[in-house]
């Protein structure tokens, strides 16, 4: 891939995630198409790998993690939250959304701290909300709610005015 | 203007008067509020000092970084739960006398803020002497609040405006002491910890 490089078409993302699919079949779990973004979804023991590899010049070059957050999909679903990470080539100028589901009994994922340092903080901001734990984050505490507070203020069981002493309940 | 010659020939040397109205038409004069814009409403609150409206004819218009040189704060927006402490501790370093506007819907009450992140009412954690309506309100609203203020002054008496230093012991009372509803996080444990207080002899000042 060195000469022929300028004239190769560069590979979209949903080729990308083919490609990846093809090589490492537990990588990838499910993978779709919609709306014009690519969605796939990763395992979670394999989510550091994958972010790992994608960031590379040869798997898409995503070097740019645009943001990461958690999703609560209600209390009766199975597995009640994901984490979403939403890669982007600031190069190529290419989407791709990660996805890692999680049951409501384990709700741990490895950081990927170590391949884009601004994850930090949106794991941090994660962690408060939704009550994510990023095993092996290097600082793990809350970054917007105060310091003690109890629960994760974005769970769909979690009450709207909250149990503040402020409250007028 | 030949106003000494007028003040020389008409007025004795000595007048009397109360030590009070004396006094408080003194702190009347010079109302200096902390700089504490919140939200939006902080807009209009700097629009109040500008030229258009021009607080400085009420003498209000010197907002000061530090609270230790500040009269009057303008909680000016919502209070996050987060900054209900460092709220409190700004009105806690201010020096006798001071007051409170609470100015715009979301400070008096929560406004729209119906949830677990704002504080429903800055009164919860501050005495507050003047209510402002509005989201935003006008800064005529916030020059009329000043002159409230400014009324409320003349009827203070400068003996009731102490510095007590021991009663705003760091472990007074919580805001907890409001109605807590069940399974609260607000433990016995995290209450002593409270970096603020609720200082009760202010509000004992207001009903007199």
């Amino acid at each position: 891939m060195s000469a022929g490089l300028q004239n190769e078409q560069p590979a979209t993302p949903s080729q990308l995630v083919t490609a990846l699919q093809s090589e490492h079949p537990d990588w990838v779990t499910e993978f779709t198409e919609a709306l014009g973004e690519v969605t796939a979804v990763v395992p979670r023991a394999y989510i550091v790998e994958v972010c790992s590899l994608l960031k590379t010049p040869a798997a898409g070059e995503f070097n740019f993690l645009a943001d990461l957050c958690g999703v609560d999909r209600g209390v009766e679903e199975e597995p009640r939250f994901e984490v979403n990470y939403h890669l982007f080539s600031t190069i190529r100028y290419h989407r791709l959304r990660l996805k890692v589901l999680l049951s409501e009994n384990d709700v741990h994922v490895p950081t990927v701290t170590g391949v884009w340092r601004t994850a930090n903080w949106h794991e941090r901001e994660t962690y408060d909300l939704v009550g994510i734990i990023f095993d092996g984050h290097p600082d793990l505490r809350r970054i917007l709610l105060p310091d003690d507070w109890q629960g994760h203020a974005l769970r769909k069981d979690f009450p709207l005015r909250g149990y503040e002493p402020y409250s007028l309940k | 203007m030949g106003i000494e010659n007028i003040i020389g020939e008409a007025l004795p040397e000595v007048l009397t008067t109360r030590l009070d109205s004396l006094i408080n038409w003194a702190r009347k004069s010079s109302l200096w509020p902390a700089t504490f814009g919140l939200a939006c409403c902080a807009i209009e609150m700097m629009n109040a000092t500008s030229s258009r409206n021009d607080l400085a004819r009420f003498g209000a218009e010197v907002f000061r970084a530090s609270p230790r040189q500040a009269d009057v704060m303008i909680v000016s927006g919502r209070v996050s739960r987060k900054m209900a402490p460092v709220l409190r501790r700004i009105y806690d370093q201010m020096p006798e006398p001071k007051w409170v506007i609470s100015m715009g819907a979301c400070a008096t009450s929560g406004g729209v803020f119906d949830n677990y992140a704002i504080v429903q009412g800055v009164d919860k954690i501050v005495p507050v002497d003047v209510y402002i309506p509005g989201c935003p309100p006008r800064p005529e609203m916030l020059i009329h609040a000043v002159m409230m203020l400014q009324d409320k002054v003349m009827k203070d008496s400068v003996r009731d405006h102490k510095d007590i230093p021991e009663a705003e012991a760091r472990h007074a009372l919580t805001p907890g002491t409001l109605p807590v509803t069940d399974g609260s996080t607000l433990g016995p444990a995290t209450a002593e910890s409270r970096p603020y207080t609720i200082a009760s002899r202010h509000e004992r000042r207001r009903s007199s």
